[in-house]
């Protein structure tokens, strides 16, 4: 287990590489000088625009920038915004408040997604599941951004249940409606899918004996269908991890959330190479993490899987 | 038919109306709603049993022997629903119980052993967990301690001699003879008065099949449960019940006493079924030991009256008297010192096929017999070069297999043609038959598509096929007729080798009998040459001339198959001989 463990996390060394490598060159070729970007409409003297470039190593081969930016990292360097903010300042700043987004998210699509997906498959073909496939699939199909102004001004303003973008130090109950439509796709996706698989499930042999030994239904569904339903969820959910991430991107945008994802696009739109690098390679350990709990998880629920030294 | 089954009730020796039986099946109606409506899958069965009797429903898959064994617990699958009927047990009808009366019904006063160990347990618990899960349902225990004790005893009771060690391992950590102990063990946790076995053996290997159904039936009479068997073999049921019930398509068409049955079938069903059984008729070649006894035996008329003859046993004498007279053939396949070992990451080398050696003269069929692990396959594979071999030699019609290659080996594949187990897996289900038959043909470029369109309709000719299935798909076709199709397939392109891995294992007795049949028509027609690959030694003796036994991945005994029948010189062939069922039933020859 410690092995499996280890090695995992051995793995995950050159996919840090690859992806560091890839953000930073693709960072690079973006057409447009940040510098000069950075200064709008005015033309800021080209002794300043040198000693800029000199700071942030801009006037150095791609490589050379690469591997000086790899160098500051491993001495705990993330490097300095175009702002002058230290990058792992922001970082500090920042991802609290995501990480609370992200972690209510969750809660809300696995607990109401599981929820209405059981129920769903336990009555196939009734009013409730037709209804919940016609909304999961609506609620697919919809663009994040659209989602996002239809609940700001149907909460926010036509029942003025939420502040339509979130304030300072971003409170708890702001955060509820951006996490929800975070929540959305994948819980539409978690619907669809529990309720695939509790159907599979209720057609198995074991369950049949599960009622034939004397268990009462209320015993079978949730020891012996819902269990082995949550093994195809549970798989879904590690994929999953990368959308919400996407999707923290852009609802953090329109709700005005001061968390990562928001910091991030704006670093993409200035070309700021050393902070869209940093949260990039930070985003991408985090799932690499996720990914491998929820391997372990698997494991916990489904006994079959052993993972060898 | 009314009259059948309203004179089919199963009578006892004991007086009517001594004892009130304990389980009164009245004109049971089962139906399934489709999309082309009511299908009624049990019409009208009626079935009394008495305490501490044993009574076996035998039947085809789709005579509604399993559905029957559903509706009675009311756990139907699907759109299934009991749709007339009564089902009287110990007075009480079960089909006006309600949802919480069933749930007291079930483990408690009605036990049920599922058909297949390997889906009917639970992946994600512990076995002890399951067997506990059973005791507490039914009130048996309270108490972690005394659950614990109970489950212990329950699978000791079962066979699990080392119970409490393996409680806590999961059902993937147990072969399949054990899980279906565990299940014995769940279905009589309770100790309930009936104990219903849905074809509780028929998963597994013959040998463990014996083993477990005596110790099913001992176990039975111990307690004094009643047991319902259901079994889609009628010497398996007749060695095993006192009491028979031959269903088809939903009902039944005959009852009585097992002997009696079997010994004087009335219903032509039942004439084919004792006449087309394996286990049965390899018995009777054993029995009666010469042709001419074999020919003037009862099942000729059987089969007379059944209106189409499925006559095993003249098939077989027919082929041990070619046997005698032909000259000895040149061997079509010499395998020697063949092995095959596999490398399995962390637990080292897996030796599966350890220095066989064998020879199958040319147009004669010879038995790879053993039980599931024992290499038979993987021999098959290495034949077909579907897998590469360790070491030794296999030399098929005069060349070394290891040294042909490339166009060579693509020649040779034609002329050596595979037909396996599953006639579901082997089929693709995008592609119509008349393109599945042809496809060997322009793989290997032969004819024109005119010609090739004949060579279809001929191949279905020879496997009694109607011609209008070419347009026809997998999906529509029967179990039966998907393996015909394997077999015309494997045939187009005329093979002088034909393997054929659990060809007929999947298959229903009749449509067995009627495989074979075509197999061995096929043969003398042809003089094709045959690898038949079988657990079960019963259809070996009516269609090879040359039995191999293997063990372990080794041949432990190599002779003809009536040597191997009449003198058999291992104890594992002996075991197996006498696991075939019906071993110890009288005939009535």
């Amino acid at each position: 287990m410690a092995g499996y463990i280890l090695r995992r996390l051995l793995q995950a060394i050159p996919v840090l590489l690859g992806t560091t490598f890839l953000i930073y060159f693709m960072v690079f070729a973006m057409p447009g000088d940040p510098i000069v970007a950075l200064f709008g409409d005015k033309t800021p003297p080209p002794s300043v625009i040198e000693s800029l470039r000199e700071r942030y190593h801009l006037d150095q081969p791609f490589i050379v920038q690469y591997f000086i930016f790899l160098g500051n990292i491993f001495r705990g360097d993330l490097g300095v915004s175009f702002s002058g903010q230290p990058v792992s300042e922001i970082l500090m700043a920042t991802f609290p408040v995501t990480l609370r987004l992200a972690a209510m998210a969750v809660f809300f699509e696995m607990v109401a997604g599981i929820t209405i997906g059981l129920v769903s498959g336990l009555r196939k073909g009734g009013i409730f599941d037709a209804s919940a496939l016609v909304v999961s699939l609506i609620l697919i199909s919809l663009p994040i951004f659209v989602l996002a102004f239809v609940m700001q001004w149907f909460f926010g303003i036509y029942l003025g249940w939420f502040r339509t973008t979130v304030g300072p130090g971003a409170p708890t109950q702001d955060l509820i409606l951006p996490a929800i439509v975070l929540a959305t796709i994948s819980f539409a996706q978690i619907v669809r899918l529990t309720r695939a698989s509790v159907i599979e499930t209720g057609g198995q042999d074991f369950v049949r004996t599960a009622a034939s030994k004397g268990l009462s239904r209320n015993r079978i569904v949730p020891v012996h269908i819902l269990r082995n339903s949550l093994i195809p969820v549970v798989t879904y959910l590690a994929v999953d991890f990368g959308t919400l991430m996407v999707g923290a991107t852009v609802t953090e945008g329109i709700f005005n959330v001061p968390g990562v994802g928001r910091t991030l696009y704006q670093a993409i739109i200035r070309g700021e190479g050393p902070t869209v690098v940093s949260f990039v390679t930070i985003m991408v350990l985090i799932y690499l993490v996720v990914n491998l709990l929820v391997d372990l998880l698997y494991a916990v629920l489904d006994p079959r899987i052993r993972y060898a030294k | 038919m009314s009259e059948i089954s309203n004179g089919s009730n199963v009578q006892t020796e004991r007086a009517p109306g001594a004892e009130r039986p304990l389980l009164e099946i009245k004109n049971l109606q089962v139906g399934f709603n489709t999309q082309d409506g009511l299908v009624k899958a049990v019409d009208g069965v009626n079935i009394t049993l008495y305490r501490g009797q044993s009574l076996a429903i035998v039947g085809e898959s789709g005579s509604g022997k399993s559905t029957t064994a559903h509706a009675i617990i009311n756990l139907l699958p699907g759109t299934g629903h009991i749709s007339g009927g009564q089902i009287l047990l110990d007075g009480q009808d079960l089909t006006k119980a309600s949802k919480k009366d069933m749930e007291a019904v079930r483990g408690r006063k009605i036990g049920f052993v599922p058909q297949d160990p390997m889906s009917n347990l639970n992946p994600v618990w512990s076995i002890g967990f399951q067997v506990e899960e059973a005791i507490q349902a039914n009130g048996i225990a309270s108490g972690r301690k005394a659950v614990k004790k109970r489950a212990i005893e329950v699978l000791k009771e079962a066979g699990l001699g080392d119970a409490d060690r393996r409680m806590k391992q999961f059902p993937h950590q147990f072969s399949g003879g054990m899980r279906q102990r565990v299940l014995i063990g769940m279905g009589l946790a309770a100790d309930p008065q009936l104990l219903i076995a849905d074809e509780p053996t028929s998963a597994l290997d013959v040998t463990v099949q014996r083993v477990i159904l005596d110790h099913l039936e001992s176990l039975t009479r111990e307690l004094g449960t009643t047991l319902l068997f259901i079994t889609h073999d009628l010497g398996l049921a007749a060695e095993r019940a006192e009491q028979l019930v031959v269903m088809y398509k939903g009902k039944v068409v005959e009852s009585g006493p097992s002997a009696e049955i079997l010994q004087n079938p009335q219903h032509p069903y039942t004439q084919r079924l004792v006449a087309a059984a394996p286990s049965l008729a390899s018995r009777r070649i054993q029995a009666t030991g010469s042709i001419a006894a074999a020919e003037s035996s009862m099942h000729e008329g059987a089969a007379d009256a059944a209106g189409e003859a499925i006559d095993l046993i003249a098939t077989a004498e027919a082929r041990a008297g070619a046997l005698a007279a032909a000259p000895p053939a040149p061997p079509a396949i010499v395998v020697e010192d063949l092995t095959k070992v596999f490398k399995i990451r962390g637990s080292g080398d897996f030796t599966a096929v350890d220095k066989v050696s064998f020879q199958i003269p040319k147009g004669t069929t010879m038995a790879l017999v053993g039980e599931s692990g024992s290499g038979k396959s993987t021999v098959a594979k290495m034949l077909l070069k579907l897998e590469d071999t360790t070491s030794g030699k296999i030399v098929v019609g005069g060349k070394d297999l290891a040294s042909v290659t490339g166009k060579e080996l693509f020649n040779l594949r034609s002329r050596m043609q595979p037909v396996f187990q599953d006639p579901y897996g082997s089929l693709n289900p995008l592609r119509n038959i008349g393109n599945t038959i042809s496809e060997p043909l322009f793989t290997h470029k032969v004819g024109t598509v005119a010609s090739r369109r004949e060579r279809v309709y001929e191949l279905l000719d020879q496997v009694s096929l109607p011609r209008t299935l070419v347009s026809r798909y997998p999906n529509e076709l029967s179990g039966g007729q998907r393996q015909r199709i394997a077999i015309a397939r494997a045939l187009a392109l005329k093979p002088e080798i034909v393997v054929l891995d659990e060809a007929v294992s999947a298959l229903d007795v009749l449509v067995q009998a009627q495989i074979l049949r075509l197999l061995a028509d096929l043969q003398a027609e042809l003089g094709l040459t045959y690898l038949f690959i079988t657990h079960d030694l019963a259809v070996v003796r009516v269609i090879a001339d040359h039995v191999c036994v293997m063990q372990r991945g080794k041949i432990v005994e190599a002779a003809t198959t009536d040597e191997v029948f009449d003198n058999p010189q291992q104890q594992y062939t002996k075991d197996l001989l006498a696991a075939i069922p019906g071993a110890n039933i009288e005939l009535g020859a």
